[in-house]
């Protein structure tokens, strides 16, 4: 099994911390990774706002960078979902204005084997227990991409619900948009910002210590919009939680 | 009307609206959200839904001439109306015709998107809204912000005294004793409306459907305004886009469980009125159905935005819309506010406009309109989409006739700046200089940002850069000079 990880932009310039910690916890589950340093972004900023051809280039660097691994993991829903849900409407589009095939191809390889990272452990390694320790009291927000276009489900819960020492508690709307969304958080700003603080005051009133999403960049604009609230509640990944041992809390 | 986020900048400021707004579309949503699942085949219904119009908006042509035949054998009349002028023309001549100079409505899309009031109004002829909400709106010279609830940013307080100051202007006053009780409100409105009912010669509707085989048009409502404009008046002219078109009465059943499940969280709706053509001694003597197209064959020529086409105007994407909830639907700045109507608007009247060319990015993506819409509509694909028209131009259909447009104006800089990055993101060691440079100058980075990056600094901290990126932490970790790390084989 030859599993490669994308670390994404997101993570690998602003939060080095969390592709540490998912190195951390498969290397413990027995996974040896691989890092193609030929890897880059997945392309959504650039897809979202409108910038189509300007993803293509990131497709091929993506299918040719991971060409020679059998798994993908991703700690963030929304590149994965990128992946999944865009990169063959990108390949197609390419393909119907007569750019050939190339690009639907390579667009087509890489989906099958790209996963989130709780999709892959439970998924693929078929562990819900990883063996985490984290004595913190936790609330979840699930993402929309790993929520709605992944699919994520119950499986960040069920992993989240077998750490010791973890008392997690329910987030009130938990299902509605943290108000990041890209370029969203710019262009639409007051919106973006309004969703936002009703997100940080749900999130501060479950009393949790934490609050875990499976995506960096949500958490950025939750945890910004948290420290400018003065809540002391903090961001975290799950891959910080599920990489924490009673030896080493993450 | 400026542009979605100065619009929206000034209505997330208003409290009372967002507190409004919040109650009402939190309401619904979980009553929908019960609603539905009471059906074990929803996803079934909602397959068979989006099937359907699919085939409907395939075969438009055949099944319109099949309506047109329909309409005509049960002795109504049918008119073409190519856009909202000419709509608005046709109908005017229709109730000139009549000699009447006063017209009962049902509520009605169709009619709101082409501004058939304010054009019958230059003809001196007043029309009279009388659904509830509308006649709020009317009353309150406002104007419409939900599909389904036009009137949902206003609160009962709000509703009580508009009808006591302005009910007298336009009939029967508002009793004394108005309180802002939901039945006593009613109740002026029943009194206030009854007037117009039974005084009416000529009522105009919309549809929800059009059936082609049969040539029957159906109209959905709660409140049995609906029924009483549609049966008592001697004239009744319906405005209907193109689109609300099912093949055959069967069809039906699928949409008469799904709309109202999904709009008004009912399992069925109170009043469900049916018409096909005139029949003897019973309802209007004279009918006439004025099909509009205004923008939709162009949307149809679209094939990823055609799918807006299959819209059944339940409004469930506005109730679970984060930004609808808000912006609220006056920043939309069209009859159709929300998801739907960020990816409908800018297809019926092109992205020329600075509104319109911010309507696809009034989203943060979530994919909560697209998980609860009944048709299946994949507004968030529909969405991108338009961003890529607005930013690169491209092929469009306009008025039947294939062009090219240019990109939105405003886009020069934020095109720069997308190639630039992209430019970067594919060579990755430029992009390692540059977390290089961000780390070592870590310690003098702003906690406010100039330009469009002050938007996200006003309201959030940002994050900060850490000393070492993963890239690098992994090179000096593990990296055999810039080769992989461990792998099985």
């Amino acid at each position: 099994m030859r599993v490669a990880l994308f670390i994404t932009c997101v993570n690998d310039t602003l939060y080095p911390h969390t592709g540490q910690a998912v190195v951390t916890l498969l290397e413990r589950l027995g996974v040896e990774v691989g890092f193609p340093e030929a890897q880059s972004c997945c392309g959504q900023p650039q897809f979202n706002t409108g910038y189509r051809h300007e993803t293509e280039p990131l497709v091929r660097r993506y299918a040719a960078a991971f060409h020679d691994y059998d798994y993908v993991v991703a700690p963030s829903g929304s590149c994965a979902a990128m992946v999944r849900d865009n990169y063959p409407r990108i390949g197609a589009k390419a393909a119907a204005e007569g750019r050939g095939q190339e690009l639907a191809d390579a667009a087509a390889e890489a989906v099958p084997k790209t996963y989130e990272l709780t999709e892959f452990l439970t998924d693929v390694l078929k562990v819900t227990d990883v063996g985490a320790y984290y004595p913190h009291t936790v609330t979840y927000h699930p993402t929309c991409h790993g929520l709605r276009m992944l699919g994520l489900g119950d499986r960040p819960r069920s992993l989240l619900a077998a750490v010791k020492g973890l008392n997690l508690v329910e987030l009130p709307g938990a299902d509605e948009c943290c108000g990041f969304g890209g370029t969203f958080a710019v262009k639409n700003a007051a919106v973006s910002a309004a969703m936002g603080a009703d997100k940080a005051r749900n999130i501060t009133a479950t009393g949790a210590e934490a609050v875990c999403t499976v995506d960096n960049s949500c958490q950025m604009h939750i945890g910004g919009t948290l420290a400018r609230q003065g809540s002391t509640v903090r961001p975290v990944h799950i891959a910080e939680i599920l990489a924490s041992t009673e030896g080493n809390v993450w | 009307m400026p542009a979605f986020p100065a619009a929206a900048d000034a209505s997330t400021r208003n409290t009372q609206l967002r507190a409004n707004l919040r109650h009402a579309t939190h309401t619904i949503r979980a009553k929908r959200a019960t609603a539905v699942a009471e059906l074990d085949d929803w996803s079934s219904l909602r397959a068979a839904g989006a099937a359907i119009k699919d085939r409907s908006l395939r075969h438009l042509d055949h099944y319109l001439e099949q309506l047109e035949s329909a309409v005509t054998a049960a002795g109504g009349h049918v008119h073409w109306a190519a856009d909202a002028d000419e709509a608005n023309r046709i109908v005017t001549e229709l109730v000139q015709a009549t000699g009447e100079r006063e017209v009962v409505k049902v509520k009605s899309m169709a009619t709101q998107e082409i501004g058939l009031n304010g054009a019958l109004a230059t003809a001196g002829i007043t029309a009279y809204e009388t659904d509830l909400a509308e006649l709020i709106v009317q009353l309150g010279d406002d104007l419409p912000s939900h599909i389904l609830v036009p009137a949902i940013h206003r609160n009962r307080g709000e509703i009580r005294d508009i009808f006591a100051e302005k009910m007298a202007q336009w009939g029967r006053p508002a009793p004394e004793w108005l309180t802002d009780a939901p039945a006593d409100l009613a109740e002026a409105a029943r009194l206030h409306l009854r007037e117009k009912f039974l005084n009416a010669k000529v009522g105009i509707s919309g549809a929800n459907f059009m059936v082609a085989e049969t040539g029957t048009l159906v109209v959905v409502e709660s409140e049995g305004n609906g029924r009483m404009c549609l049966t008592l008046p001697e004239t009744l002219i319906s405005v209907v886009g193109i689109e609300k078109i099912v093949p055959t009465f069967q069809d039906l059943e699928v949409f008469l469980q799904l709309l109202p499940r999904s709009s008004t969280a009912e399992r069925m709706n109170p009043y469900t009125s049916t018409w096909t053509g005139t029949t003897d001694a019973d309802g209007p003597r004279t009918f006439h159905l004025v099909l509009l197209d205004n923008g939709r064959t162009d949307t149809l020529a679209d094939t990823v935005g055609r799918q807006a086409l299959r819209c059944i105007r339940c409004s469930a994407c506005l109730n679970v819309c984060p930004v609808y909830e808000r912006a609220g639907g006056h920043a939309y700045g069209s009859a159709y506010p929300g998801p739907i109507g960020a990816i409908l608007t800018p297809q019926l009247r092109g992205v020329q406009s600075e509104l319109d060319a911010s309507l696809p990015y009034a989203s943060s993506l979530c994919g909560a309109c697209y998980e609860v819409c009944p048709v299946a509509i994949d507004i968030p694909e529909v969405l991108v989409h338009l961003r890529e028209r607005v930013v690169e131009g491209g092929p469009v259909s306009v008025r039947g006739t294939r062009t090219v447009i240019k990109p939105a104006k405003g886009h020069a800089a934020e095109r720069a700046a997308m190639r630039a990055a992209r430019w970067a993101l594919d060579h990755p060691r430029v992009l390692r200089t540059g977390q290089r440079l961000a780390s070592r100058t870590r310690r003098f980075h702003p906690r406010r940002l100039p330009g469009p990056g002050r938007a996200w600094s006003d309201t959030r901290e940002l994050p900060k850069v850490p000393e070492e990126s993963f890239r690098d932490w992994w090179q000096r970790t593990r990296g055999e000079s810039g080769t992989e790390g461990r792998k099985t084989t």
